[in-house]
């Protein structure tokens, strides 16, 4: 301790200080940040609308209205179809955590089987869109190359070239596609979740929608292949600037300042 | 040294005694001490130490010599199409990496050995050097005002204006021929900027499906991307067409227009505005179901479909074009004519 | 080394020395040059990153252009990489995925080519803000400073016409924003804009066209300027810091040969090599990943390579003004940023003139400004800075909100308030804090430095032990001017006689107040108060 008070005004100190700074706020916002906090529920069973009503009547209706007709805190859901039910409550945007622009992607609190009741229970209501099948979703035999073609007529726009995600207005956003089931993909561009607009059967066809997800599968993945090396998030141009000047240029700085240093003289001072 | 102009009192050696913190000088007591001594470094008074930083700087170039030939093996013995995992980098060509590896260090020991030698074996006393002014000395400036004169007057330039005259006129006019000459870069725009492959029963073929479009496919709160028919991707303009005659489409509930026009030309609440953003012409297209409004992934223009494409944010001057649309007696919808008003960015003579 | 032959006393190198010497006169060159002295600082060899990486940027493009091909016309493609098969593309687009997945080392020499680029046009604004900050622009360099900053510009245009080559999706959105902003000009925007595409966009012409500017023309006037810019280097000598034995009439350092020679010939190798392993290691610019390029298809996070990046945030955030008016349309909207970007950059470059002006300082200059003593400069320099900043995270606005999730209209709205705010405060802070460190040096040559050793006094007193400098750093921290702002000539002369003084004068009068008056710096401390104090104090 003492060594280390009698630096305390070495010229250097500044910058330990600065640096010891940084890495104690960026600890403590790592330990403080809002963390996920879900809970797995580990009851259910059984099946049928019955117990998905159940279901309903607990996480649901508040926001929904006990009849699913909707209230000021959330849309109708008459109408929705299984498939929206699967794809927002499988990929944990419902039940809400707290409004904000848009229900962020989580862990899902209930189980597949819950949600299978939920779905029952709200296809029950109205018709809509089904679950799609594994066949309609798996992305063997598809056309990447044509589904590249359709992700950028379709999709890119707001989710980015490879699927990466991108901003819209007002906080709301499109949510990176990475390690989404294909499943979820499917139900997505079925039902338009959210701000998202739907690409129905009757505009883009079944085939269309199972290259897309070929198309995904091939860019998106963990075993994408990024043959130039590290992908830098897929971003474009952006992370590839700071990826220059932090790296590129602070590599070549540190060097010159190698480079032009005085070599160590045989006794110091 | 010896071709240096070394000045005197800037020499080390006649610096040599004045230690650090002597006692100020007479009267300043801020005054240059001049260049401090020179201090000998490991390497200059011990030669093992030299010999080490000599075995150092060999072994550099050594290894640039290894990761060359590891450069050469690796291009003769890769795939260029092999992929390898490398932690943490991901699935990457093994042929890019080790070449680029191998060519970095192969490059890299070359340099560092060369400045590890530059350090540390090569002399590091500081020399002066000393600067003369740049501005010339009065006589030669006078020397060359006075020539130049001469010149200036044994031309003749000054006394016979005609000729000077007519000089400047040759010299100013003949990059005119340049000029001209860049005429033939392109066509005049006339009125190519106003029209689109749009007119008048031209029907909306879906870009998914290549399909004609009717009123049932399009459900509210879908997004679907129309171009005219009979138009094809082999087409050797379709580049210079689709720029101009994308089209999305939407469906609202027709309560929710505003704008009542945007009712009139629409079908049941399906809405068609041009895809080209009237700010510089991306194509513009995140479209939020739920608001209504499309926002421009390049510059962040948002649109208000919902009351007839106006700009409620971002730098886009005016709102989007609207194709007017019906449909036809097949049950399909088609284009009552082309656009009312020219689509994508603004320019002069737009109006 | 031809000892065998006798009757020839010369070495064979001296022999060809002679030869040449003969011919071209290199002896009298070698003369002045071979020991030039250079002096040793980090930041005097940023120069050299951007010269080195203009080399590798070269070497690399020539090889490109064996394999690439600029054209627009039409292919469908049957290459290895499987996600485009059957695709139609331009053969631009398509030569460019065949180098990246078919020539061996293609890949690795694109991705070098586009890392040096993005390291060369960074490297220049580091090597410029160098010269900025530490005022070595003033006279005589300040052709050289005009030098340095036309091949900032045309680096950045050639980089520019360079990510527009491959005819991939990214960079025909950057190309269809170009247009966009050509038609914007008044009169004779579309006129231009025809031109350039050869008619309506995208058309068949831009690829072959901006090639021919990437590869020859814009290259050729930078080699030219490049070549300028370094003889004058040589011709004025560099400059240096003050330091003991450092003046404004001698350059302290190592010869050319052999320790610079080494040393700078060394770094172009390691700079090689820093870019050659990051090439190997990150990817950039993965055309395969976008597609090519249609109009009527696009990608979020469109934005420019990063220099481009702040005329990217200047027209995200401009308001969409147009005026209608008899007919015609005035695209206030796009035609003002598109106005403002060449003034960003013009504003560096006048500055040298603007200072020497104010100032009216008329003399060389070979030492070094430390940033803090010259404050009003560094202020605006990083005013500068802190409004390229701003229209940088302007640019990048879309990716800011999702990384940091925020609300890209809040975003906006920030930039538009900070353009005009942010270099204000940014100005006025770095007064103050150059204001601040010229006080400390001014305590530190008075009292020393304080060592952070508390000793404690017989009659209990605590006091911390302040070191006294030695000679050296006295003379280091006391070698800076601080000049005396301009006053105006009395408006009577010495004969009674009224004297005009023009409105200029009167400005210029008021700016020199501005850079130099009251307020601007700390008086630095003189050989009286230090005698004063050392003499008086004793030991503390």
């Amino acid at each position: 301790m003492k060594k280390l008070s009698a630096r305390r005004r070495h010229p250097l100190a500044a910058v330990v200080v600065l640096l010891f700074a940084l890495a104690v706020t960026g600890g403590l916002y790592a330990a403080f940040a809002p963390a996920d906090t879900a809970k797995a529920d580990d009851t259910a069973q059984s099946l049928a609308i019955e117990e998905g009503k159940k279901l309903y009547s607990v996480g649901c209706a508040s926001c929904h209205g006990t009849g699913g007709q909707g209230t000021s805190d959330g849309p109708s859901l008459v109408g929705v179809g299984a498939a929206a039910v699967d794809f927002q409550v499988a990929t944990g945007r419902m039940p809400l955590q707290q409004q904000g622009a848009q229900a962020p992607r989580k862990k899902a609190i209930y189980t597949q089987a819950e949600i299978d009741q939920l779905a029952a229970y709200i296809a029950s209501l109205g018709a809509g869109p089904s679950v799609p099948t594994k066949n309609q979703y798996s992305p063997d035999g598809a056309d990447i190359a044509k589904g590249g073609e359709l992700f950028r007529t379709n999709c890119a726009q707001c989710h980015n070239f490879t699927g990466k995600g991108g901003a819209l207005s007002n906080g709301k956003y499109a949510p990176s596609l990475e390690g989404v089931d294909p499943k979820h993909i499917y139900e997505a561009m079925q039902t338009g979740p959210q701000n998202m607009p739907s690409f129905p059967d009757t505009t883009m066809s079944e085939k269309n929608k199972k290259d897309i997800i070929a198309y995904l599968d091939t860019v998106n993945s963990d075993k994408t292949k990024s043959p130039g090396g590290l992908e830098l998030g897929g971003l474009g141009p952006v992370s590839e600037g700071l990826f220059a000047w932090i790296f590129g240029l602070g590599a070549l700085i540190a060097v010159a300042i190698w480079v032009a240093a005085h070599t160590a003289k045989a006794k110091k001072s | 040294m010896s071709s240096q102009d070394i000045p005197e009192e800037t020499l080390p050696s006649t610096q040599g005694h004045a230690h650090e913190g002597a006692v100020a000088t007479a009267g300043d007591p801020f005054a240059d001490p001049g260049l401090p001594p020179h201090e000998p470094r490991m390497q200059d008074i011990d030669e093992r130490a030299a010999k080490r930083s000599e075995r150092v700087v060999a072994f550099l170039f050594m290894l640039s010599m290894l990761a060359t030939v590891g450069f050469i093996a690796a291009y003769v013995t890769l795939p260029v199409d092999k992929n390898i995992y490398v932690f943490p980098i991901g699935h990457i060509s093994a042929l890019n990496f080790s070449l680029g590896l191998t060519l970095g260090v192969a490059l890299f020991c070359i340099g560092a050995g060369a400045v590890h030698w530059a350090r540390t074996l090569m002399s590091d006393v500081e020399v002066a050097d000393d600067r003369h002014p740049i501005e010339a000395a009065p006589e030669v400036k006078a020397k060359v005002l006075a020539d130049f004169k001469l010149g200036a007057e044994e031309s003749g330039f000054g006394r016979r204006k005609l000729i000077r005259n007519t000089m400047f006129g040759a010299l100013a006019l003949v990059p005119l021929s340049g000029v001209m000459l860049l005429r033939d870069l392109g066509p005049l725009p006339g009125t190519k900027l106003r029209k689109t492959a749009w007119s008048e029963g031209k029907m909306l073929i879906n870009q998914n499906t290549l399909q004609p479009l009717r009123p049932e496919d399009i459900a509210v709160g879908s997004l679907t991307f129309a171009m005219p028919e009979g138009m094809k991707e082999e087409d050797h303009d379709f580049q210079q067409e689709i720029a101009k005659a994308a089209l999305m489409i939407v469906r609202l509930q027709p309560e929710n227009i505003k704008d009542k026009q945007e009712l009139d030309w629409s079908v049941d609440g399906i809405v068609a505005f041009s895809k080209i953003c009237t700010h510089v012409g991306c194509p513009i297209s995140l479209y939020e179901q739920q608001t209504h409004h499309v926002l421009c992934p390049c510059h962040q223009s948002t649109f208000d479909l919902a009351d007839g494409g106006r700009v409620i944010f971002g730098p886009a001057g005016h709102a989007l074009p609207q194709l007017r649309i019906k449909v036809n007696d097949k049950g399909y919808l088609e284009a009552m004519g082309d656009f009312a008003e020219p689509v994508g960015p603004a320019y002069w003579e737009r109006g | 080394m031809s000892n065998n032959d006798n009757r020839r006393k010369a070495p064979a190198g001296e022999r060809v020395a002679d030869w040449a010497d003969g011919r071209l006169g290199i002896y009298s060159l070698a003369k002045t040059n071979m020991r030039k002295i250079f002096p040793d600082h980090w930041s005097f060899m940023l120069g050299e990153v951007c010269l080195y990486s203009f080399v590798i940027i070269i070497l690399t493009g020539v090889y490109l252009t064996l394999f690439f091909h600029p054209s627009m016309n039409e292919v469908v493609y049957h290459g290895s990489y499987v996600p485009m098969q059957g695709m139609r593309m331009s053969e631009a687009f398509k030569s460019t995925v065949d180098i990246s997945f078919d020539v061996r080392g293609g890949l690795l020499i694109r991705q070098i080519h586009h890392w040096a680029a993005l390291i060369f046009v960074a490297a220049m604004l580091v090597h410029m803000m160098r010269v900025f900050f530490t005022g070595a622009f003033r006279k005589p360099r300040e052709v050289n400073w005009l030098f340095g900053f036309l091949l900032l510009v045309l680096g950045m245009f050639t980089g520019f016409t360079g990510y527009s080559l491959p005819d991939d999706l990214l960079s025909g959105t950057g190309v269809r924003f170009m247009e966009g902003a050509i038609l914007s000009i008044p009169i004779i925007g579309t006129y231009i804009s025809m031109f350039l595409f050869g008619g309506e966009f995208p058309g068949s012409d831009f690829v072959p066209r901006f090639f021919s500017i990437h590869v020859l023309l814009l290259p050729g006037v930078m080699l030219g300027l490049l070549v300028a810019h370094l003889i004058l280097v040589f011709y004025h000598k560099h400059t240096q810091f003050p330091g003991p034995g450092r003046t404004n009439k001698n350059v302290v350092g190592m010869p050319l040969l052999p320790v610079y020679m080494a040393k700078a010939g060394g770094f172009f190798f390691l700079v090689f090599g820093v870019i050659a392993a990051i090439a190997a290691i990150a990817t950039i610019n993965p055309i395969w990943a976008m597609g090519p390029y249609r109009p009527d298809q696009v990608s979020t996070g469109a934005q420019p390579d990063w220099y481009m990046g702040f005329s990217e945030g200047l027209i995200r955030v401009m308001p969409g003004w147009e005026i209608n008016f008899a007919g015609h349309t005035l695209v206030l909207g796009v035609f003002i940023p598109l106005m403002i970007f060449p003034l960003v950059l013009a504003a560096i470059a006048v500055y040298p003139f603007i200072e020497s002006w104010v100032t009216g300082d008329k003399r060389e200059h070979h030492l070094l400004d430390r940033p803090r003593n010259a404050p009003t400069r560094t202020a605006f320099g990083v005013a500068w800075l802190t409004w390229y900043l701003v229209l940088l995270v302007g640019g990048g606005n879309d990716l800011w909100a999702t990384h940091f999730h925020l609300s890209i209209n809040a975003i906006t709205w920030f930039v538009r308030i900070a353009f005009f705010v942010g270099p204000v405060i940014a100005f006025v802070a770095t007064r103050r804090i150059c204001m601040g460190l010229q006080r400390r040096d001014k305590e530190k040559v008075l009292h020393g430095r304080e060592s952070g050793i508390i000793k404690r006094l017989p009659h209990g007193e605590f006091v911390e032990v302040h070191e006294p400098l030695s000679q050296q750093q006295l003379h280091t921290l006391t070698a800076h001017e601080q000049p005396l702002p301009l006053e105006l000539e009395p408006e009577v002369d010495e004969n009674g006689v009224a004297r005009k003084i023009s409105a200029t004068q009167k400005l210029r009068v008021k700016l020199s107040k501005g850079f130099y008056g009251e307020g601007t710096h700390i008086p630095k401390a003189t050989a009286e108060e230090y005698q004063e104090i050392t003499s008086g104090h004793g030991h503390h």
